[in-house]
């Protein structure tokens, strides 16, 4: 299926999110569609599923325009889309999912459950999409789920494959099986536009890739006759240093000292199973990770913000095992969480008093339990120079930055704190390539001052980028440390898998 | 596509006025809907007075033959109705400003009765609303304003009538304080429900109503506060040196409760904006998570923030009681434990918005009994009226509708953290 784009625009008010995008995926190609958050990627997506009309422009598929009003038409034309979220039931079988809102029947109405349970075993032969029809979704991984998403997808006859971000959560292992899948599609003549903002991949497997800005094409080029820095680029706008300047790591005396670290999550499982975990000062330690795998669980536990079962955590040399966040706060810590619009910021607050949220409290923005507006203004003022935040002016409501801006406010937040220890919980996730710079800039600042800086992400490209140490952490153990300079990403690839930690769990059968 | 929005300076394209109008009321602009939707309920009220009225239904049965008549007796109806809720709450200009003309003090003090009424009623919708709205701010949602306000005003009667000798400059304040002590427990109790156990403070203070409620019928029966001969469900009587003091020394009843509660919204404004406490407060309410990750201690926050309104709304129970009623009986709370609900939402949960709604609901309701006793339009309209306007204001979505306006991306959010 050939599908063509003539000058699609879509406008919100007057934002332009959409500029007169064209673009052609032939049949049979894995086209690329590359932009950084906010570029317009999803918007264009949306046009494409007949969720959003465009203001202008011209869909065609094998030549012939087409009009989608909903979703179900787009997939009545061929269209199949997996999103980022999975919109998958937990509780039903993927036979069952396959089947929702395309359901066969028998005669009187009753399913026919055996028609779909073969229809997804030849589908997934063809395909390479191994998965168990009777399986639950819920108790899949999330990479099966992804497949689960697509074999509904090609149930449907789907000739055009939409994949949104489908990297995001997978391991790099069950990334490079997405990709044979993707090849063998490819072979039976079916289109994949794949959205991403990953450079790495789509060199490795596009057969085209259109770069968009701002909501208009940059242009359009073949994986070979491109760089990822000539992609960097046109994504930005300008030069960018995808590597980031670090000398090499002094190491001095523990910060954080983890021992043998037990903490459930919240339905009362064992997310962190008996850690053990050491920060120097002037170093940056990854945990490298597929999310969910404790990650979360850890950093709460170190911040007083979950319950330690067992185990003990010491900051500075102090033992602040089920400490109040405050006290470990105000022992020094900086705390980067993970959701930042839930966790970090308050979106219907102004940026200065998002700057005071956790120091409220303390000289100089508030002396006897009355606020100072004026010293609290003053510093949030200079806290906008000094990071480079974009707004107006420091009393907006933070909720109206992008994701760059609303991260940077958090850095400015925790960073001129007197800091020991810094947990960075994926401090760049959904941001763009300028901010992610700037957040990894100010980490190796901060450890270069002096710090010790914990860092976890499931982004390897990052751990590899700024790790002095890594540990991979793989239902709630460690494996590590290892020197990062020692460790290739194939292998961190495979400890992320849990090939060699060991896999099984007091109170689980593997 | 996500969230790169700047806020952009507002060219400000020339559109109808009923366009614009409408504009203002999905953005969320707090003045001008307020407004709006105070226009739309009177309209509405219109429509049900003009529905009420008997001879304006007739007039219209006989549409066709005398079509000016129809007109001419609705508007004869809504005329006559509105004007005595404005004679009842505000009361006549010319007759205020003929009393002040003639000097005569009996005059005087009878032309100002309708705007002294307004303040009575107002005082403890004040208080009500206040401490709702502090409980709002905090991301809590207290319904237990009908139980709150009589356990104030049971510990306002009972220390303003167990000590009969002692001086005014102490036993006034004493009995306040007693009574804001029993609203403060009142609130206390689900506020501390909730921090130790996880009992969702909605259930909790309600339930309450119906003991704080039931309470005071028991009470009405013992010894300790039944006023003797004991065959009546009275309570004893506030002494004359425990009750406030009236602020124009003379029969009318506004008194000092009115420029306390003004008082209080500053005071209340003040912990808000200004005070460490209020800033941790507005971020429970804003968002819980990030609170907590800051360091607060959300547990400890939300046992005083039910506190700290519960006293408030007790605070407006003794009020009533040591300034205009000086007894208890039973049902002695009437609604506005839950008006001070409507009172917080449309005042937007700020201590502004809500005084100036008070002031707005205690006017209906002293101008809504002489409308009850001039015309044929029973008191029940105020509360219609109250209720329109509250849902126009909480419910942008319901104008949306009606006027098919489509959806901006500003759409206002009166406030968040009701559930949970």
């Amino acid at each position: 299926m050939r599908l063509e784009l003539q000058g699609i625009s879509k406008r919100f008010g007057d934002l332009v999110a959409n500029d007169r995008i064209s673009l052609t995926a032939e049949e049979g190609e894995i086209h690329a569609l590359l932009g950084e958050n906010g570029a317009g990627k999803t918007t264009l997506m949306n046009v494409l599923d007949g969720l959003y009309r465009p203001d202008e422009g011209v869909i065609q598929i094998d030549g012939a325009p087409v009009h989608f009003a909903n979703p179900g038409e787009a997939i009545k034309a061929g269209i199949g889309m997996v999103h980022q979220n999975f919109m998958l039931i937990p509780v039903f079988t993927v036979s069952e999912n396959v089947m929702l809102g395309f359901e066969r029947t028998r005669r009187f109405g009753f399913l026919d459950r055996g028609r779909a349970r073969q229809e997804i075993g030849e589908l997934s032969r063809r395909f390479g999409l191994e998965v168990d029809p009777d399986a639950m979704v819920g108790d899949l991984s999330v990479g099966q789920q992804q497949r689960v998403e697509i074999v509904k997808a090609l149930s449907r006859e789907a000739h055009l494959l939409i994949l949104d971000e489908p990297t995001a959560v997978l391991t790099p292992q069950e990334t490079d099986e997405l990709f044979t899948v993707m090849r063998s599609l490819r072979a039976s003549g079916r289109t994949i536009l794949f959205i991403t903002h990953k450079l790495k991949e789509v060199l490795a497997i596009a057969d085209r890739i259109t770069v968009i800005r701002q909501g208009k094409v940059i242009g359009t080029t073949r994986p070979s006759e491109t760089t990822a820095q000539d992609l960097a680029s046109m994504m930005v706008g300008r030069g960018v240093d995808l590597q980031v300047k670090k000398t090499a790591a002094r190491p001095q005396e523990p910060i954080l000292e983890v021992h043998n670290l037990t903490v459930l999550d919240e339905t009362g499982r064992v997310a962190v199973d008996g850690l053990n975990l050491e920060v120097r000062a002037g170093e940056i330690m990854a945990v490298a990770g597929v999310q969910g795998n404790g990650q979360t669980e850890l950093s709460e536990g170190i911040t007083g913000l979950a319950l330690v079962i067992a185990g003990s955590v010491r900051i500075a040399g102090r033992d602040l095992t089920g400490a109040s966040p405050k006290t470990i706060l105000r022992a020094g810590v900086a705390n980067i969480p993970e959701d930042r619009q839930r966790d970090g910021l308050v979106g219907d607050f102004q940026i200065a008093e998002n700057i005071i949220l956790d120091v409220h409290d303390e000289m100089p923005y508030s002396l006897h339990g009355a606020l100072r507006w004026p010293s609290i203004f003053e510093v949030s003022q200079g806290r906008l120079s000094d990071f480079d935040i974009r707004a107006p002016s420091v009393h907006v409501a933070v909720k109206t930055l992008s994701g760059g801006n609303q991260q940077k406010v958090i850095v400015a937040r925790e960073l001129p704190r007197h800091i020991r220890l810094i947990l960075a919980a994926q401090p760049t996730r959904g941001l763009d390539i300028g901010s992610i710079e700037y957040v990894h800039s100010r980490l190796v600042a901060a450890r270069d001052a002096g710090a010790a800086v914990l860092l976890i992400s499931s982004e390897l490209d990052e751990v590899m980028a700024l790790a002095d140490r890594i540990v991979v952490i793989y239902r709630g153990r460690l494996t590590g440390p290892f020197d990062a300079a020692s460790l290739g990403r194939e292998q961190i690839g495979l400890l992320m898998a849990g090939s060699a930690a060991d896999a099984t769990r007091p109170g689980e059968t593997a | 596509m996500s969230g790169n929005v700047t806020p952009a300076p507002e060219k400000a394209p020339r559109r109808p006025f009923l366009r614009r109008a409408l504009d203002a009321i999905v953005s969320g602009n707090a003045f001008t809907v307020t407004f709006l939707a105070f226009v739309s309920a009177l309209i509405l009220g219109a429509i049900i007075i003009i529905l009420a009225t008997p001879s304006a239904i007739r007039a219209w049965q006989d549409f066709g033959y005398a079509p000016g008549e129809a007109l001419r007796q609705s508007w004869r109806a809504v005329a006559n109705a509105y004007g005595s809720l404005f004679l009842g709450s505000i009361g006549s200009p010319r007759a205020i400003i003929d009393a002040i003309r003639s000097g005569d003090g009996a005059s005087v003090v009878a032309a100002f009765i309708p705007l002294s009424e307004t303040l009575v009623s107002t005082t403890p919708l004040m208080m009500a609303g206040l401490g709702i709205a502090l409980a709002f701010r905090a991301g809590l949602f207290d319904i237990g304003g009908q139980g709150q306000l009589v356990l104030g005003a049971i510990g306002a009667t009972i220390a303003g009538f167990s000590f009969p000798s002692l001086p005014a400059v102490i036993h006034v304040p004493l009995a306040i304080l007693s009574g804001a002590a029993f609203g403060a427990a009142w609130g206390f109790i689900p506020g501390v429900l909730k921090a130790r156990t996880g009992a969702h403070e909605v259930i909790t203070s309600m339930m309450l109503n119906y003991v704080g409620m039931n309470l005071l019928t028991w009470l009405l029966t013992t010894g300790l506060v039944q006023a003797p001969p004991r065959n009546q469900a009275i309570s004893k009587v506030v002494v004359a040196a425990a009750r406030l003091p009236s602020i124009t020394g003379s029969s009318l009843r506004a008194n000092l409760g009115i420029v306390l509660a003004v008082l209080l919204v500053l005071g209340v404004g003040w912990l808000l904006n200004r005070s460490t406490l209020g800033f941790r407060f507005r971020m429970l309410g804003a968002n819980r998570d990030a609170a907590r990750v800051a360091g607060v201690q959300i547990e400890r926050h939300f046992t005083i923030a039910m506190t700290l309104a519960g006293m408030l709304v007790g605070l407006g129970g003794a009020f009533m009681v040591l300034g205009v009623d000086f007894r208890l009986s039973p049902l002695y709370s009437g609604s506005i434990g839950f008006d001070g609900i409507t009172v917080a939402i449309l005042g937007r949960g700020t201590p502004l918005g809500v005084g100036l709604s008070a002031l707005l609901f205690g006017a209906f309701t002293a101008g809504g009994r002489t409308m009850q006793v001039n015309t044929s339009i029973p008191l029940q309209l105020v509360q219609v009226l109250q209720a329109v306007l509250v849902l126009f204001v909480a419910a942008p979505g319901v104008i949306r509708t009606i006027y098919r306006i489509r959806l901006t991306k500003a759409g206002g959010r009166v406030f968040g953290g009701w559930a949970g």
